[in-house]
């Protein structure tokens, strides 16, 4: 399947988000993920089913201002 | 004592943390200035998680208060959904609620960002706006359900210093029970220890101290400036006048001709 994945397309065959975050080697419990414009919870991650041309967030903190 | 939020704070100064020449320095930067609160953000993390959690570990060794930002947001569904990603990462309903209407003026979209503030209020976060001066604007947020209002001096990163003293003065008298914070504009101590004298509840301020020659040296001038002039404003300070006021008394002086 075809995803935007923090704005780069990714082609993955990953069932969840949970699965596509562990495709990419996403790991650690201060990530914030986004699913075409909505939160997704972490604990949610794992039921959360994607489909062809999701858009999806991943967020870490970073210094702000 | 400051008080957010229902939260007291010694400090009445909020410290950022971007544009530090590194983490250690950072780390003393933020100890030095004695800052109970320090703004962070979330960008894309684009290296599996590792360059966040760092920065993130940094912060919690700290032990302050974090207040994350929603700066780079363009629209109130943006800050509201960043507000949201926000919460999840650094468990908090505080929010430093950002919406820029234009991204070279920085300037806040004070529209966008009441509506915005309506509906983080409504989803239980804590807003702490990134505004302006107006008055309106300033009710308006209070009624969209904060508690807290930063009005810039002058625009972002720019340490011009407070640019209408005036208006702040006013936005004062408007807000007597609403801590005020300046957000924004503040380059040097000085202007720091002004708009305190002016009654403000407390500075926020990043680029000033983090791309000073010695940040850490430069947060602390901050705090004790920032502490000079809440001091001073307790104090009740002299109104200028336009003639000179002998400061010697003059009853008894001695006459020699």
């Amino acid at each position: 399947m075809n995803f935007i994945v923090n704005g780069e397309k990714q082609v993955l065959e990953t069932a969840t988000l949970a699965d596509l975050l562990q495709a990419l080697e996403y790991e650690g419990e201060w990530l914030a993920t986004a699913v075409n414009g909505d939160l997704v919870h972490r604990e949610d991650r794992a039921d959360t089913r994607l489909a062809d041309g999701d858009r999806i967030e991943i967020l870490s903190p970073m210094q702000g201002g | 004592m400051l008080t957010l939020y229902d939260t007291e704070l010694s400090s009445r100064l909020l410290l950022g943390t971007a544009r530090y020449p590194s983490p250690a320095v950072l780390s003393e930067a933020v100890k030095r200035s004695g800052a109970g609160i320090v703004t962070v953000s979330l960008r894309r993390e684009t290296s599996g998680g590792k360059t966040g959690g760092a920065f993130f570990e940094l912060i919690r060794e700290l032990g302050v208060r974090i207040l994350p930002n929603t700066a780079g947001c363009h629209s109130a569904s943006e800050a509201v959904l960043t507000a949201k990603m926000a919460r999840e990462v650094f468990g908090t309903n505080w929010i430093k609620l950002e919406v820029i209407g234009h991204h070279d003026s920085l300037q806040p979209d004070v529209f966008e960002l009441v509506e915005a503030a309506r509906v983080l209020t409504d989803e239980g976060f804590e807003v702490f706006p990134y505004t302006t001066d107006d008055l309106i604007v300033g009710e308006k947020l209070l009624v969209a359900g904060c508690r807290v209002l930063m009005p810039w001096c002058a625009p972002i990163g720019s340490a011009a210093g407070p640019r209408n003293p005036s208006a702040l003065v006013a936005m004062r008298a408007a807000f007597p029970d609403i801590p005020l914070i300046v957000d924004a504009g503040l380059g040097r101590p000085s202007h720091a220890a002004t708009v305190m004298e002016l009654g403000y509840d407390a500075v926020l301020l990043n680029t000033a101290v983090a791309m000073a020659g010695d940040p850490p040296a430069m947060a602390e001038a901050f705090a004790k400036a920032t502490d000079a002039g809440r001091l001073a404003y307790l104090a009740g300070m002299l109104e200028p006048r336009d003639m000179a006021v002998p400061s010697t008394p003059v009853i008894g002086k001695a006459v020699f001709s």
